[in-house]
């Protein structure tokens, strides 16, 4: 307090280093920086030494071994004989895989229910209410043990099926059978339209809007955008000569029992473990999604909804243009956390039999013994996609933060 | 199962002093008064917990013969339930003295964890188990089954080799728990349930018909298991090993928990310095020279303690088999206490 002299307003020297709140706080930083090196650097050491003490191999080295072991679902090409290390490739992408999937259908419902719950309609809107505090209140592991092993008894068995859509989708315990696209000469073409297409409907959407900013001319972004992401890539399709057949599970119902139903490897198969964890992590994650989007939505004061009826704005528009664009600023950053939790969630993936990150992990960790490695990659990993998501979404954040002139 | 892996993770990494690998462990349990020992989460007859929380079973009773032969009270046992996964990291980090649970012995597993195997206390070898309405006699007509089974285990690996030799394709589905393998199995997800042929028979009671399943004449592997402490305690390591030993030489020589007060006065020199009548082989592994009685007297010799768990009267009704003595025609052999 009083190390400058109120009458002369010189700092006085004798207290000057050790009072001086500068210094004194650059001191401080040190010491913390040292004591956090210090324990980082005994914990590492310790770490070491007792590794080294039980006898305990450790490094990345075993990562290029051989795995041994079968994985029901790979996205990567995948054997037995791959190594440690391909295997938990594969089981980034499946925790990948299980990620994007949720976070898509969570997102979609949760929206839809957290619409519904502001819904006039007493019905929709009790409905929604209903929703959200069923499931928000349910652990989710009992979720996902509930859509494997309930469904799972509910759905035919593997010699049996059901089929919808004209029978080209099938449903038993062995999961959900479609028919699988393959790909013919000539079919890139149609990838190149795709891409000319969505190129053509950002350089279209721009347009338009200048020319709206300009002359107050509206043109049907939507529908014109439409036209060109599918339109286009459906004509060069056609023109192509449709160069895409689908193969069709095969279903085997004559021979020996353990023959029957569908054969490995034909048309395209989720495994049932897939369709519980992305189900049961969509449900439940949009049932706080739903919250966060009804919150936001209450966020936007009543008489933004009046202003804009008052310009002569519709229903729909001022929903669109008014109320959500300044309810995402409030929605985005929750959101960001529920779709971070999500993925984090997708690790419960090992309880029923989906090979995610953690699961192969673990029997990797298992059959080598390299525990900290093993750990050491799950948190990376985590961490990247944490941070990868929550950098997305800040930059989405930043687009749709309020802009004051 | 993740929430009890992570500690033990970290525990492993900081170091926890106290119970680092050369730390005496005798010293240790001592001071504590109980052995910690680690188990399976549930299979019945090797180590399965009853409505009261005892647990029962043959990996069971090896825990209570160390804890009979360490205190002289068989009851001085904490068990720890661990999953296939946990288990190796639970006892490099000290947080069990033993482990005791269906445990494979393996080149890799008793070189480069960090960890001893005591000895064997079932000869045991891999099998599929089938719905028997399947009509499959023989594990070389599963081409193309899917096989449900546990992960983190040597079965995991055995049927991938088995699978891949006889040129099958097949579809693993494995599962952390060994409850979930059998609910799924139960319910139809998987044509085929791999594990220890032990293990089909004591899970198969779990099933909802057992009677509509059997266990496939082919067993693919050798799959020892026996208990596991820690590399570089060569006391402790000797403690777990003598006290298979001891049980094993007990039905041997006909010491039993019933008969062994009697055989106090036997004339056989065997029996009488595994009593610890004669000589002190009590001091070798730092014990009280009766040890090796309270291990018969209070848990049994290793035949009571199979019969009782396992053995052809008990629900599994699994027959000695190799499990017999060497004079019996199995492979039982214990180096003699002399």
């Amino acid at each position: 307090m009083s190390t400058v002299d109120q009458d002369t307003g010189e700092v006085s020297a004798r207290a000057s280093l050790v009072n001086d709140p500068k210094v004194r706080g650059l001191f401080y930083q040190v010491l913390l920086i040292a004591v956090l090196v210090f324990v980082g650097w005994s914990i590492v050491s310790n770490t070491i030494d007792n590794l080294a003490r039980q006898n305990i191999a450790s490094g990345f080295g075993f990562l290029g071994n051989t795995a041994g072991f079968g994985i029901i679902q790979a996205l990567v090409p995948y054997a037995e004989t791959s190594s440690y290390g391909q295997a938990l490739v594969v089981g980034f992408f499946n925790t990948l895989l299980v990620a994007v999937i949720g976070i898509v259908f969570a997102t979609v419902l949760g929206f839809v229910v957290g619409i519904a719950r502001l819904s006039n309609n007493w019905v929709i809107s009790r409905l929604a209410y209903a929703y959200v505090e069923l499931i928000r209140n349910i652990p989710l592991l009992l979720q996902i043990f509930f859509w494997y092993f309930a469904v799972l008894r509910a759905v035919p068995d593997k010699r049996d099926r059901w089929s919808f859509l004209f029978d080209t989708v099938h449903l038993n315990i062995a999961g959900l059978w479609l028919p699988r696209p393959e790909l013919e000469p000539g079919s890139s073409a149609v990838g190149v339209a795709l891409l000319v297409g969505v190129a053509a409907a950002i350089a279209m959407r721009i347009w338009a809007r200048r020319r709206q900013e300009a002359t107050g001319k509206q043109f049907p972004v939507i529908l014109t955008a439409l036209g060109l992401i599918v339109g286009l890539p459906l004509v060069v399709f056609l023109a192509a000569g449709m160069p895409l057949h689908l193969s069709h599970p095969v279903f085997v119902e004559e021979g020996p029992i353990l023959r029957r139903g569908f054969t490995l490897g034909s048309g395209m198969n989720l495994i049932p473990e897939l369709l519980a964890l992305t189900l049961a992590l969509s449900i439940y994650t949009a049932s706080f999604i739903a919250e966060i989007v009804r919150a936001g939505i209450q966020a936007v004061s009543h008489g933004q909804t009046e202003a804009a009826h008052a310009l002569g704005l519709r229903n729909g528009q001022t929903l669109r243009l008014v109320v959500i664009p300044q309810a995402m600023r409030v929605i985005i950053p929750p959101l960001t956390s529920q779709f971070l939790n999500l993925t984090k969630n997708s690790s419960l993936a090992v309880a029923v039999a989906f090979p995610d990150l953690v699961s192969v992990g673990g029997i990797v960790l298992n059959q080598t013994g390299q525990a900290i490695e093993i750990i050491a990659i799950w948190m990376i990993v985590y961490l990247s996609l944490s941070l990868a998501t929550s950098a997305f979404m800040n930059w989405y954040n930043r687009r749709m933060a309020l802009v004051e002139r | 199962m993740k929430t009890k892996l992570i500690p033990i993770v970290l525990g492993t990494a900081m170091g926890a002093a106290a119970t680092a690998a050369n730390a005496a462990t005798l010293d240790d349990v001592k001071a504590k008064g109980f052995v910690q020992c680690g188990v399976s989460q549930g299979l019945p007859g090797f180590s399965n917990p009853d409505a009261q929380g005892n647990w029962t079973g043959l990996d069971v009773d090896v825990c209570r013969a160390v804890a009979a032969a360490v205190f002289g009270d068989a009851s001085a046992v904490k068990f720890t339930p661990l999953s296939a996964k946990e288990r190796f990291t639970a006892l490099q980090s000290g947080e069990i003295d033993i482990l005791s649970r269906n445990t494979t012995w393996t080149m890799s597993r008793d070189t480069s964890l960090g960890l001893n195997f005591a000895g064997v206390t079932y000869y045991d070898g891999q099998g599929f188990m089938v719905r028997k309405a399947l009509g499959v006699t023989s594990a070389l007509e599963l081409s193309g089954a899917s096989v449900c089974t546990n992960t983190g285990t040597t079965t995991e690996l055995n049927v991938a080799d088995y699978f891949r030799t006889n040129n099958m394709p097949y579809e693993i589905v494995a599962f952390e728990k060994s409850d979930e393998v059998v609910q799924a199995y139960d319910a139809g997800r998987c044509d085929v349930f791999t594990t220890d042929a032990s293990g089909l028979y004591a899970e198969r009671l779990k099933l909802s018909n057992p009677g509509d399943h059997m266990v496939l004449p082919e067993i693919i592997s050798k799959e020892p298991l026996g208990p596991v402490v820690r590399q570089g305690d060569d006391q402790w390591f000797n403690i777990a090993r003598w006290t298979l030993n001891a049980m094993i030489n007990a039905e041997e020589l006909g010491v039993t928990s019933a008969n062994v007060d009697e055989m106090k006065s036997s004339e056989n020199p065997e029996i009488k310095r595994l009593l610890g009548i004669e000589g002190a082989f009590g001091e070798g592994v730092s014990l009280s020279n009766d040890w090796a009685y309270n291990i018969i007297k209070q848990v049994g010799n290793y035949g009571e303690a199979f019969d009782r768990n396992v053995g052809p009267d008990t629900p599994l009704g699994i027959a000695r088999g190799l499990n017999a003595l060497w004079s019996k025609g199995g492979i039982l052999y214990a180096p003699p206490i002399r």
